[in-house]
């Protein structure tokens, strides 16, 4: 071990194209949770394992950005939530119109839509749907009256493309269509050429007209959901989870469960690395034994009957890797002082009656400090994969959306036989990256403390 | 070296027993309640399949009664009357264990159907065996030669690609890459098997070929993750031994690079090598778990998954013994390789 001092080391540290490599790479992922926990709402963090929380969102959807390498367009999941709103009375009839405004270029039908509201009323108003489409046909959908009440009542109600109505309505206009639509579903239908089945791309009005005589109803909620086969940017789960969500959650979990873990075993290590070695003697050898039998059990067996019998919980699980992590260091550590313990200075200051705890923290701790934090970077990847591997084996904290959670999630949905590569690829890479950004800043600080490795 | 192997033997037993006493201590308390539960089935269904005996009851107390009375004789019988963390019980469970006796699995059975967790474990133990020896065996045959022609031209193309090559594969999940290897080799080009357990007996002839053909794709994808790192380690080792003086002198003598690197250097940096594959071969068998799990290689990687799933309790302790037993042997072997290489060890630990 070498005398090197922080300026020293910094000053080699940027000299270092991969030390300086994965400080971007760390950073970019810092500031990714910051703007996360800043950004997302912490909602989605709760309600990832509720499948309520996900519904209008579509099932197994690729990334749409996977139009742009495609020839035949896979048509978008699209939410519309804020319709334009006109209000016409006339004497004693009152109109609310709402309309979606809904642009349509894809080259296949959506997979289906669904209009949800939340409406205010009494009497018992008339609920009409109809769409205007790019080629000015305007076809009508539904035509129903909601249910009589003499009081103002609060009703929350669906209209499905699958409904019986909107298939009998959209027979009455079967003329407008040069082929037979009896077969076809109300989708294809509704976004079909009139000259035969294809695609129409364009504008679309969804017009969704309320009737009242004397009376006003008001709309709370509404949003029409087109059901499409491609959405956000890195495609929904089986589970209708939008994954963008779980992969950017995951960032600051992984990151603290590295850091956590490592910072934890390190400093553990150190501690007793250190301190075995100053006292030398019986302390030493009772502790390096100790330290023998842990390092000999295997770990991950034990990581594994621990989650299953004390504790899944993500703060308990990093104490549980804290345990095994901190023994290799130990080791080190205690070798290390036992060097320093021998020069001069040290010896000086115990000849003039030092304390212990001064000693070690003034004159054996500084000594140790670049190679400890070499260490916490380089434990951190080790740290993260068990983690996701614990994790992946279902041990993990199911509340938590880590990257090995939805790795776990996507085995179990037998993504890779269904060809979901989007559920697999990702996290996979993020946690590859995370470690790599941790193993570059630990080789480049090795390589500056154990400057034989260099050449 | 006697005393040193002797003190070496002992803290290795003292750590197989640590290692059992702290299962132990974890599932005990639920063994027990798991063994009682059994044991009140086995004697409802002994009456149940006695007509005569149930007959006999004139009321519902009464045969309870009689069961509750059963019951607390074969549990005292069988010694479970005594807490489950009583020193007799531990001791006696601990016994039986280093003599190999599992007892009875709860769920799981063997292939050939016995229940019998001894059976079990040496059913699939051959097979977890046979897939990671035989990939710790390629990785460091390849990582020695690519580590050794990187060692010889540092700083050359081939050297920068292996370095980055092994810090960039290390850092990615084997179950990850399994994951993929998966979906791009078993479904979207459908060349090998997606599930690695072979689907005709173990008795037909055809049995040998099946299990190597189904074990190809895990097979590649341990050796692809796993020899960039040891082809780094093996080129560390041998840079360090370039710089020493003895090599020096060979080359300032004439001698042909090649020869130095694949004779003398690579003699010097033997032993540390060796006493990593003894490490990395114990090591592998405790990655087994995740990637036997994607692989669904009939090992005891999966068998210690699929017991922990239904909590199959005499499975998990038995696995755990033998998995511990491995790691234990296999660190004892590098313990003694590196202690006979380097004799300074053996004297600082031994005196």
């Amino acid at each position: 071990m070498s005398n090197i001092t922080p300026q020293e080391i910094k000053k080699e540290f940027l000299k270092s194209k991969m030390g300086i490599a994965g400080i971007i790479i760390l950073t970019i992922l810092i500031s990714t949770s910051i703007i996360t926990i800043i950004i997302i709402p912490i909602e989605t963090f709760q309600e990832w394992n509720n499948p309520g929380s996900w519904i209008t969102y579509p099932k197994a959807a690729v990334p749409v950005w996977i139009n742009l390498f495609l020839a035949e367009k896979i048509p978008e999941h699209k939410i519309l939530l804020e319709p334009n709103i006109q209000t016409i009375s006339n004497n004693e009839i009152n109109l609310t119109s709402y309309q979606f405004n809904l642009n349509f270029n894809y080259d296949q039908f959506p997979k289906d839509f669904i209009y949800s509201y939340l409406l205010e009323y009494s009497g018992s108003p008339l609920l009409q749907m109809s769409v205007i489409r790019p080629d000015g046909v305007r076809l009508e959908l539904v035509s129903t009256s909601l249910p009589h009440s003499n009081l103002k009542i609060i009703h929350n109600d669906r209209v499905f493309s699958t409904d019986v109505m909107i298939k009998k309505e959209l027979g009455l206009q079967a003329e407008k269509f040069e082929f037979g639509i009896n077969r076809l579903s109300v989708e294809d239908i509704i976004f079909s050429k009139t000259e035969l089945n294809k695609p129409l791309k364009g504008n679309y009005v969804f017009l969704i007209n309320f009737y009242e005589i004397n009376e006003e109803s008001k709309i709370i909620d509404s949003k029409l959901i087109i059901g499409g086969k491609a959405f956000g940017i890195m495609g929904t789960d089986e589970l209708r989870r939008d994954l963008a969500i779980g992969l950017l959650w995951g960032t600051p979990l992984a990151l603290f469960i590295g850091l956590a873990v490592s910072i934890g075993s390190v400093v553990m290590g150190l501690v007793y690395g250190i301190y075995a070695g100053f006292k030398g003697k019986k302390t030493d050898e009772t502790m390096m034994r100790f330290n023998d039998i842990i390092y000999a059990l295997p770990a991950l067996p034990f990581l594994i009957i621990l989650s299953v019998t004390i504790s899944n919980s993500i703060f308990v699980m990093t104490g549980f890797l804290m345990i095994f992590g901190w023994v290799g260091i130990a080791k080190v550590a205690r070798s290390m002082s036992l060097q320093i313990k021998t020069r001069g200075y040290v010896e000086a200051a115990t000849v003039m009656g030092q304390k212990d705890s001064k000693m070690i923290f003034k004159h054996i701790l500084p000594q140790l400090l670049p190679y400890a934090f070499a260490s916490i970077a380089i434990s951190v990847p080790a740290a993260i994969t068990t983690e996701a591997g614990l994790s992946f084996l279902g041990l993990g904290d199911p509340s938590f959306p880590t990257w090995g959670q939805i790795l776990h999630d996507a085995n179990t949905f037998g993504a890779a036989a269904r060809g979901l590569w989007w559920w697999i690829v990702p996290p996979g890479i993020m946690i590859a990256i995370t470690g790599l950004a941790f193993v570059f800043i630990g080789n480049a600080l090795d390589s500056i403390i154990n400057p034989k490795l260099k050449k | 070296m006697k005393k040193y192997i002797a003190t070496r033997t002992a803290t290795m037993f003292g750590v197989l027993l640590i290692t059992l006493l702290i299962t132990i201590l974890l599932v005990g308390s639920n063994m027990d309640t798991i063994l009682k539960q059994g044991i009140v089935f086995q004697v409802r269904s002994e009456i149940i399949e006695n007509p005569a005996v149930a007959e006999s009851f004139s009321s519902v107390k009464e045969f309870e009664a009689f069961i509750q009375d059963r019951t607390d004789q074969r549990i005292k019988h069988l010694g479970l009357d005594e807490p489950w963390y009583s020193p007799q019980r531990i001791g006696l469970t601990m016994y039986k264990i280093i003599l190999l006796d599992f007892g009875q699995a709860t769920f799981l059975t063997s292939d050939s159907g016995s229940s019998d967790v001894k059976d079990i474990i040496f059913e699939k133990l051959p097979k977890t065996i046979l897939l990671f020896t035989s990939a710790t065996v390629i990785i460091s045959i390849i990582g020695i030669f690519v580590g050794a022609l990187s060692a010889s031209k540092v700083g050359s193309t081939i050297d920068r690609i292996t370095s980055s090559f092994a810090i960039i594969s290390s850092s990615f999940p084997v179950w990850w890459i399994g994951m993929l290897m998966i979906f791009l080799f078993a479904f979207t080009y459908q060349i090998f098997p997606a599930r690695a357990t072979p689907d005709i007996p173990a008795s037909s002839p055809e049995y040998l070929g099946a299990l190597l053909y189904h074990m190809t794709l895990p097979l590649i994808t341990i050796v692809m993750i796993g020899f960039g790192s040891w082809a780094y380690l093996v080129r560390n080792f041998m840079v360090g031994i370039m710089q020493e003086d003895f090599i020096m002198a060979k080359k300032t003598m004439g001698i042909n690079q090649s020869k130095i690197t694949y004779t003398h250097a690579l003699k010097n940096a033997a032993p540390p090598i060796i006493t990593i594959l003894a490490l990395s071969l114990s090591g592998s068998l405790g990655g087994a778990i995740i990637t036997e799990a994607v692989f669904d290689w009939p090992g005891m990687g999966r068998l210690y998954f699929e017991a922990i799933t239904v909590m199959d309790l005499p499975v998990i302790i038995g696995a755990t013994y033998i998995l511990t037993v491995f790691f234990l042997v296999s660190i004892f072997i590098a313990d003694l390789l590196y202690g006979y290489f380097d004799p300074r060890i053996r004297s600082s630990t031994g005196e």
